[in-house]
């Protein structure tokens, strides 16, 4: 079910990383103010870039779990803010080296960009603990759905907010990746964006296949061997079955 | 004693003499009722959201080790104040309804299920008044440096905008909360970030009323971010709030 079009995908997932990779370090040129550290901008900008989009995704599937009450929406949307988180925490990391040594701080609280991802991280570091805290399986991918929807919709408000805070201070253009950036640097980070995203989908795939997989086996067990055969679940914040 | 009010008062709710004639209107004015009732009975929700402001009051004058606040950090202490009070009666909101079983009533009622949502939130926005009518006046006394009179009206329109924002994100997270098992974490946990936006609005707009040499001229721009979150929130919440309620 879930399992469809997973060669293809690593394998160009895995082509698709080592050109970006290769690309950002033999093809585009250091940069004039920061040199070579400048590079982890095209780790950092697409990790958060998916990270972004995988929340966004988590709501837009969430929408489709409330209307169709299809558990599938569920597991997609689950996976989706999962996988987002981890690489939310990848953002944070490096960010936090980026600025370190661009600007000599960890952190830096006038980067609207970088705090605004800390407040969305920050919301969906619960989505865990609240399907964690509902027994009611039904009742779990339900509320849920309703958090990952307020979720969505609140991470393009959140960005508006911090921009507008610091631009009182630091008058700057909407658009971060846009205009002054040369050629080569724009086509290696089109291509960083890309293989991100083509990772990102690949794992969502996996990890969504190997969820499938094992409600299915247990299903069978339970099916074979009767109910004692598989045992009781323990308590988990993933959804336990479609 | 504060059992028996909530249910009881439920099914007056349903009762149909109450929406035979307006439907909405009259259900949502009914369920305020009952809970402002309750709350006038128990006094279970505002006094302690109150008391909590004064305590959070007197630590930030410790806490920061200042007599006086302007500007800025005037404005900083109130709205974070005002948000922590504001968590507890997020928290509260929907407890008598889960225990007492005004959900089962409320959903054997023919009435529509987002009658409750507005009703709720107008409920939560009512408390937040309730106590900023009583904090703020505290905080001008205790705290605040420059003469609060000039900045009134400004301040109003911020309370205003902010805590329909507030109720309507309080609402929200105190359902999607109730039926947890860790109610009293998930509530901070959820509605701290996502109020977060409503603080940065509303600080930067208090903190120029507060100025030392007297108010200045309130920034237009963050009302209208805050009327843009109560806007889209206020939507999304009536959009899917019906899922929050048991079939």
């Amino acid at each position: 079910m879930f399992g469809r079009g997973l060669q293809t995908l690593s394998i160009a997932s895995v082509v698709l990383v080592t050109g970006a990779f290769a690309l950002v370090f033999l093809y585009a040129p250091n940069d004039a103010d920061q040199g070579f550290v400048q590079k982890i901008f095209y780790l950092h900008v697409p990790l958060a870039i998916v990270a972004l989009g995988g929340f966004v995704d988590g709501g837009v599937f969430a929408i489709q779990y409330l209307r169709t009450g299809d558990r599938g929406h569920d597991l997609r949307s689950y996976v989706a803010i999962h996988l987002s988180l981890i690489l939310g925490l990848g953002v944070l990391a490096t960010g936090s080296i980026w600025a370190k040594a661009s600007w000599g701080a960890w952190w830096v609280w006038d980067e609207p960009t970088l705090v605004s991802f800390l407040i969305v991280f920050l919301l969906f570091a619960c989505y865990q603990p609240l399907r964690f805290s509902i027994d009611d399986p039904e009742r779990q991918a339900r509320y849920a759905a309703v958090f990952a929807i307020i979720g969505g919709a609140f991470v393009p408000l959140n960005f508006l907010a911090v921009r507008l805070a610091e631009s009182l201070i630091h008058p700057r253009v909407l658009s971060t990746t846009g205009g002054s950036m040369p050629g080569e640097m724009r086509l290696t980070f089109l291509v960083s964006t890309v293989a991100m995203v083509c990772l990102f989908v690949t794992l969502w795939k996996y990890e969504l296949a190997s969820k499938h997989a094992s409600m299915r086996l247990r299903a069978l067990k339970r099916a074979l061997a009767g109910d004692d055969a598989a045992g009781p679940l323990a308590r988990t914040a993933a959804p336990t079955q479609i | 004693m504060a059992g028996a009010a909530p249910t009881a008062e439920a099914r007056a709710a349903e009762a149909p003499r109450d929406h035979a004639g307006g439907g909405f209107a009259s259900a949502v004015s009914a369920l305020v009722r009952k809970d402002l009732r309750l709350e006038l009975r128990t006094r279970e929700s505002v006094p302690a959201m109150f008391l909590f402001s004064l305590s959070t009051f007197v630590l930030f004058r410790f806490g920061l080790d200042r007599e006086s606040l302007e500007g800025d950090l005037a404005s900083g202490v109130l709205w974070v104040t005002l948000l922590f009070a504001a968590v507890l009666g997020m928290n509260r909101l929907f407890v008598a309804e889960r225990e007492e079983g005004g959900f089962d009533a409320f959903l054997l009622a023919p009435v529509d299920r987002t009658s409750l949502f507005v009703a709720k939130a107008a409920v939560l926005f009512g408390f937040l008044v309730a106590v900023e009518v009583a904090a703020i006046p505290a905080f001008a006394v205790l705290l605040l440096g420059p003469s609060p009179f000039q900045a009134l009206p400004g301040l109003l329109a911020i309370l205003l905008l902010a805590d329909v924002g507030i109720a309507v994100i309080g609402t929200l997270v105190g359902a999607l909360a109730i039926q947890t098992r860790a109610r009293d974490l998930i509530v901070p946990l959820i509605s701290l970030p996502l109020v977060l936006p409503v603080v940065i609005a509303a600080g930067h707009a208090t903190a120029p009323l507060f100025a030392e040499a007297g108010a200045e001229a309130l920034p237009a721009r963050w009302l209208g971010v805050l009327g843009l979150y109560d806007l889209v929130f206020g939507l999304l919440a009536l959009a899917v709030f019906d899922f929050l309620l048991e079939d």
